[in-house]
């Protein structure tokens, strides 16, 4: 944003945003928070600074790698681009969601047993764009795969680790329901 | 310390990582995750042109905005610092002179990050412009201004001109000569997260603590202690875990000082984040790199002589700068035999970000070079591509021209591997037409044989604690980047103690806490880490042992420990638990705990540059490349890669697949697409989508062949598996590329743009060729002549 504006030239917002608060309820996890926020406080902004839910990562902050997706309504969606106040009543799932009552998903259980993840940093993000496509799509492809994940960047693993996780955990849960 | 593969309990399996659960909830605390009570926020205004003096700073009408809390400028922090000891150039924010846009200029601490920026907007700096130079041919083309006051002269940062044996007179003896010339455009790291330091300040006891996305806290560590003038012990780095590195974390950065510096002027903790554009511009990547390779060979392909000019645009500052220059002429020797050898290289100055250390810290760019022209001579002689490497590769227990000592060697059976899973015999010379396939070899240090600052001291250093509980805690001052070093040290300690995996606690990465180990950088953290895990639990052990055995009623001697279990290897029925003989040693002993350390042994070469080099083993790596070809479009589709990479042995084979297919997924970003370019002084596209990577789609299918050769020098006999891989798979791909289309792409990246135009120059019967022209015309300095070693004396 720096290198476009003239530097020295005042542009302030005379606290007019922060006088705009609205408080807003918002379903995460299955649970019920409310918070106050500017109208243009992203989703991504609102679990980090104001509930502590840090699991929910940043790259870029412009919806370009996918880092910071969450679900909404099981879809998966970049919490950067998504304002606070347009999500009231919807049904939010972060990484910290995935985990049931201390036990694993079985997409984080092959996640962590194929080392699909390294630095961990897009980890949450690529473990949520999975998860939504394996609720849609109980045997994806290695096509489909790629192509439900293709919005989510990764620099560690080049990427097949976690296909084959994806893989893993499709036919785990196919075979549970056998 | 040999053993068989079969007798290790807890290596060569391919247990989870230590950090995966952790990982995998989201309960990684990463630096920007952390919020302190009463904590504020950082921006730091950059420069806005590439070189410039500046004539006034007016902070006034910021300092006044309601919520800003303090304001520094290049005035508050005048010590200049550098990652070495020869670069010490860079200031926290620019003092008199800004040197590149996006430079640091002033920092502001606000109650929060949306009125930090506003008040950026209120600061008044007045420059005065100076010509700024843009490229290599300005470096050394633009004598004034320069850059920066030091230097051999102009804008030149350092000259390197060097001779290892008789090079006219192999060249003379050469049956064949060709002269080839490369550019490898630079890139970035990119790594997902974004640099990030929360510092606070402790008035009371005058402590610093700063938690930070770094590879090297012990450089931070330093770099602190210089600018902030504070004694070493009021200072305690810790970095979190780090989200994505491959170098672009290694430097000491403006951010990192800057917080510190508000937290002492306001007296409360801050955080500075930087965004994406300005991680791009924080940078420290690869080094853009010209370079023109000159080799005689005999008419069955054997090297009679290499001449190497490389010419590196170094950006601003110094960096690893100094190291660089020399890693793109010090191996060459090491994957194939050179028996005369001329280095002559550049570094020079721009006015852009600092280049720096990106994985494989300087070797990609003459691997390309000589790979890419090994095929060429290949040609001329009429020779097979494999034939002719396999005449000049180096074996075990070798030591090259330039004096590097390689103890294990599997590049031959790398080789073998790698062309049979392949299938390169049905394949080369017999695909259809836009179809191509290519191989390269490369190597890599394990760990650089010297510290970056001159110093006698252990470089890497862990200390184990056992508890009367049966947990050992291992302190470790390493930073698992991703890169796997905490599974690592738990692993080799486990293997010792006979204990799982999952019996060992860690502490890592503290300067306050941990013992020191130099950080993530050079694939020196399992060798050297490893190496000192092990001594320290070789330590622990030995009291341990010795009241178990006294229990036991047997020789020491006898017994081995695995599985939580101490017993006697002649009649295992007589055995104690871990945790038993651990309580039965303290009872007799006190407490126990034991410190290890590692120091690779001196370097064999004295000469002025014999300290880039050195390492304790190398890797080795082969790659072949397979590729499809659209003439229509240009677009290079790589269908799959085959690398083998001699690993020594895999402490974790899953962890080394996991670096191998890392490596390779960066190397084909690199050959395919990656560019940090510049524009109108600006960089082209500091931007996550535009500044194109592979995604899922484009990563083609590896398939990884693990070689295992036995380091005598490595932890266990491993060797590195993080950087090497990434080296070959570029000039593979170029090889692969001319395989198909007959045409030569002489630039990386390889871009559809440049592939078209070389088969226009085709079809225009003109030579199908895409690449520099020449190198710039400067006269080197005489070269000095090195003895060589014994072995390659005439």
């Amino acid at each position: 944003m720096f290198y476009t504006g003239a530097v020295g030239t005042a542009k302030t917002k005379g606290g007019l945003l922060e006088s705009q608060k609205t408080l807003i309820t918002l379903q995460i996890n299955g649970e019920r928070y409310e918070v106050a926020v500017t109208v243009n406080k992203t989703l991504l902004e609102i679990l980090r600074e104001d509930l502590d839910l840090t699991g929910t990562k940043h790259g870029c902050e412009v919806g370009e790698c996918g880092t910071c997706t969450v679900l909404i309504n099981d879809q998966p969606i970049l919490s950067c681009l998504t304002l606070g106040v347009e999500i009231q009543g919807q049904k939010i799932t972060t990484i910290e969601g995935l985990e049931q009552n201390g036990k694993l998903h079985p997409i984080q259980q092959a996640f962590i047993e194929l080392q699909a993840a390294q630095c961990g940093y897009c980890t949450p993000g690529m473990l949520l764009s999975s998860k939504a496509l394996l609720d849609e799509n109980k045997n994806p492809s290695q096509d489909e795969i790629k192509e439900a994940l293709s919005g989510n960047l990764c620099r560690c693993t080049g990427y097949w680790k976690i296909i084959e996780a994806v893989e893993l955990t499709a036919s785990r849960l196919g075979a549970s329901k056998e | 310390m040999a053993k068989a593969k079969s007798e290790f309990s807890v290596i060569g399996k391919s247990l989870p990582r230590v950090d995966a659960g952790d990982k995998c909830t989201g309960r990684t605390k990463y630096a920007d995750d952390l919020r302190l009570p009463r904590m504020v926020y950082g921006k730091i205004l950059p420069s806005i042109h590439p070189h410039a003096l500046i004539k006034k700073i007016d902070v006034s009408r910021a300092e006044k905005l309601p919520g800003v809390l303090g304001v520094i400028t290049g005035r508050d922090l005048p010590i200049q610092f550098g990652i070495m000891p020869t670069s010490q150039d860079e200031h926290a924010l620019a003092l008199d002179r800004v040197r590149y846009v996006g430079e640091p200029v002033v920092a502001v601490a606000a109650l929060d990050e949306e009125t930090a920026e506003e008040a950026l907007l209120l600061i008044d700096v007045q420059y005065e412009p100076l010509k700024a130079v843009m490229s290599l041919e300005d470096a050394i083309n633009i004598k004034e201004p320069r850059i920066h006051d030091y230097g051999p002269e102009g804008n030149l940062h350092k000259i390197v001109s060097i001779d290892f044996g008789d090079v006219d007179g192999g060249f003379g003896e050469a049956d064949h000569i060709r002269e080839d010339v490369y550019f490898y455009q630079g890139n970035t790291h990119l790594p997902m997260e974004q640099h990030s330091a929360v510092a606070s300040w402790n008035p009371s006891e005058e402590k610093m603590t700063i938690w930070s996305a770094t590879q090297t806290p012990h450089y931070v560590h330093r770099a602190l202690a210089k600018v902030l003038e504070l004694p070493d012990h009021k200072i305690r780095v810790v970095a979190a875990p780090v989200g994505g590195g491959f170098g672009g974390k290694d430097d000491p950065f403006s951010h990192e000082i800057c917080a510190c510096k508000l937290s002492m002027l306001i007296g409360r903790p801050i955080k500075i984040t930087l965004t994406r554009e300005e991680v791009f511009y924080a940078h420290r990547g690869r080094h853009p790199v010209l370079m023109w390779v000159k080799t005689g060979v005999t008419k069955d392909g054997k090297i009679t002589a290499m001449h190497f000019k490389s010419f590196l645009d170094g950006g601003a500052y110094g960096s690893y700068g100094p190291a660089s220059i020399y890693y793109t002429g010090a191996l060459q020797t090491v994957t194939y035999k050179i028996p005369n050898y001329r280095f002559q290289a550049i570094r020079a100055f721009t006015n852009k970000p600092a280049c720096g250390p990106k994985r494989a810290h300087g070797t990609p760019q003459p691997r390309f070079a000589i790979e890419r022209q090994l095929d060429r001579l290949a040609e001329d002689l009429k020779l097979d591509p494999i034939a002719i490497r396999q005449k000049n590769m180096t074996g075990p227990n070798h030591v090259t021209v330039n004096w590097l000592k390689i103890n294990s060697n599997g590049s031959k059976e790398c080789t073998e591997e790698v062309l049979k899973a392949s299938g390169w015999k049905t394949k080369f010379g017999k695909l259809p037409k836009g179809k191509g396939i290519g191989f390269a070899l490369s190597t890599y240090i394990c760990g650089a044989g010297l510290p970056i600052y001159w110093n006698e001291l252990p470089q890497s250093e862990v200390q184990i604690q056992v508890d009367r509980s049966g947990l050992v805690t291992a302190f470790s001052g390493a930073i698992d980047i991703g890169q796997g070093s905490n599974t690592v040290l738990a692993s080799l300690v486990a293997e010792v103690l006979g204990l799982y995996q999952t019996d060992v606690s860690l502490v890592t990465a503290d300067t306050d806490l941990t013992p020191i180990d130099l950080g993530t950088y050079s694939s020196r953290v399992t060798m050297m880490m490893g190496h000192a895990a092990i001594d320290a639990a070789m330590k622990v052990r030995e009291p341990i042992f010795e009241a178990a055995a006294e229990e036991m009623d047997v020789s020491i001697e006898k017994l081995e420990a695995r599985d939580r279990v101490i017993f006697d290897k002649e009649n295992p029925e007589n055995k104690l638990s871990f945790k038993d003989a651990a309580q039965l040693a303290e009872a007799k002993f006190g407490p126990i705990g034991a410190v290890g350390s590692y120091k690779p042994a001196p370097k064999i070469g004295q000469y002025k540059g014999s300290g880039v080099g050195p390492s304790p083993a190398y890797s080795f790596s082969t790659c072949v490349a397979e590729v499809d070809c659209d003439a229509e479009t240009g677009e290079v589709k790589v269908e799959k890669i085959w690398i083998a990479h001699d690993i020594g042995r895999a402490l974790n084979p899953l962890s080394v697949i996991g670096q191998v297919e890392g490596s390779v997924y960066m190397g084909l970003g690199e050959v395919l697409m990656e560019e940090q370019d510049f524009r109108k002084n600006l960089h082209k596209i500091p931007s996550l989508l535009d500044y194109k990577s592979l995604t899922f789609k484009e990563m083609p299918p590896v398939e990884t062949i693990l070689v295992e050769t036995d380091e005598p020098n490595g932890p266990f006999g491993a060797k590195e598996a993080g950087q090497g891989p990434l080296s070959p798979v570029i000039p593979a791909v170029a090889n692969a590329v001319y395989n198909a289309l007959g045409i030569h792409i002489d630039e990386i990246p390889i871009t559809p743009e440049k592939v078209l135009k070389a088969l226009e120059e085709k079809k225009k019967g003109n030579p199908p060729r895409v690449g520099p022209k020449g190198i710039p015309s400067y006269n080197f300095p005489e070269p000095v002549k090195v003895e060589v070693p014994a072995e390659w004396k005439r």
